[in-house]
């Protein structure tokens, strides 16, 4: 279970915990990885965490045009694709070439019960922040003793 | 002696996020290419302001560090991750035909441009080719 986190640290202490333990699970773990799973590595990288309202993703894409990425959501299905343009110069002589260049997309499985129509995203410093909202229905409820 | 040099002036809370030991360093991802006039890089910190940048520059090195913040509601709990740290850092040896005193950086949607100047005495000059 897991268990609720208050400051930027132990958010990402929880995150670094749980990477960890995919990594055994790819790594050397008897559980076949989910279907929609990807390769470490793969454009854009990509955190999401949960909170009792909602989903927040966070995709680490510096340098898009946030007009040209496409993003959609069926059902629980969310697509992001784009294209990231690198304009490599044609005269100069070139040591590294390490970022990621040319078109993707990627799809993530959300949570069974967001919401479709309660989807937004902006972009900022190069990450794309995208919150889903849970279903109404969904939602915990606290239900009073009588 | 270290010539430092920053994108934007730091406030106290800062320094102590840039000098305090971070748990996992992540290695930004770097294009370097070099043209006639100087040497760029370019480098992917998604997440990082200009007044969480630090870029110092001295004779021979280029250290880049930067601190990637993210708007998390309270209480949120990991799902899935890819990134395991918010923590940038690079640094390169340089050398001394780079005027590392003209240093420009840039920072924009998560990118990094620092161009180094190379010294005017030291750039290339064409040969000609002459035939018979």
């Amino acid at each position: 279970m897991l268990g609720s986190l208050t400051s930027l640290d132990s958010m990402f202490e929880e995150f670094r915990r749980m990477s960890d333990q995919m990594d055994e699970l790819f790594g050397r773990g008897t559980q076949p990885p989910a279907i929609r799973s990807v390769a470490r590595g793969t454009f854009p990288p990509i955190n999401m965490g949960a909170t009792p309202d909602g989903i927040t993703l966070y995709l680490f894409a510096a340098g898009l045009d946030p007009k040209t990425v496409e993003l959609n959501i069926q059902r629980n299905l969310l697509t992001v694709a784009g294209e990231r343009k690198i304009n490599a110069s044609p005269t100069a002589t070139y040591y590294r070439q390490e970022r990621f260049g040319g078109v993707f997309r990627r799809v993530i499985a959300l949570p069974e019960d967001v919401d479709p129509e309660g989807v937004e995203a902006r972009y900022r410093d190069g990450i794309l922040q995208i919150t889903a909202r849970r279903r109404e229905s969904a939602k915990p409820r606290q239900i009073s003793v009588q | 002696m270290t010539d430092k040099r920053e994108v934007a002036s730091r406030d106290s809370t800062e320094v102590e996020a840039t000098e305090r030991e971070p748990g996992v360093v992540m290695v930004p991802p770097a294009d370097v290419f070099e043209d006639a006039d100087g040497i760029t890089l370019q480098l992917d910190m998604p997440g990082v302001a200009r007044d969480r940048l630090n870029l110092q520059t001295d004779k021979n090195s280029l250290l880049i560090e930067g601190t990637a913040q993210l708007d998390m509601p309270q209480g949120m709990a990991a799902l899935y991750a890819d990134v395991r740290s918010t923590f940038y850092r690079r640094s390169f040896v340089l050398s001394d035909e780079l005027q590392t005193d003209k240093t420009e950086a840039n920072l924009k949607d998560g990118i990094l441009t620092v161009r180094i100047p190379k010294r005017a005495e030291v750039r290339s000059r064409r040969i000609e080719v002459r035939g018979d």
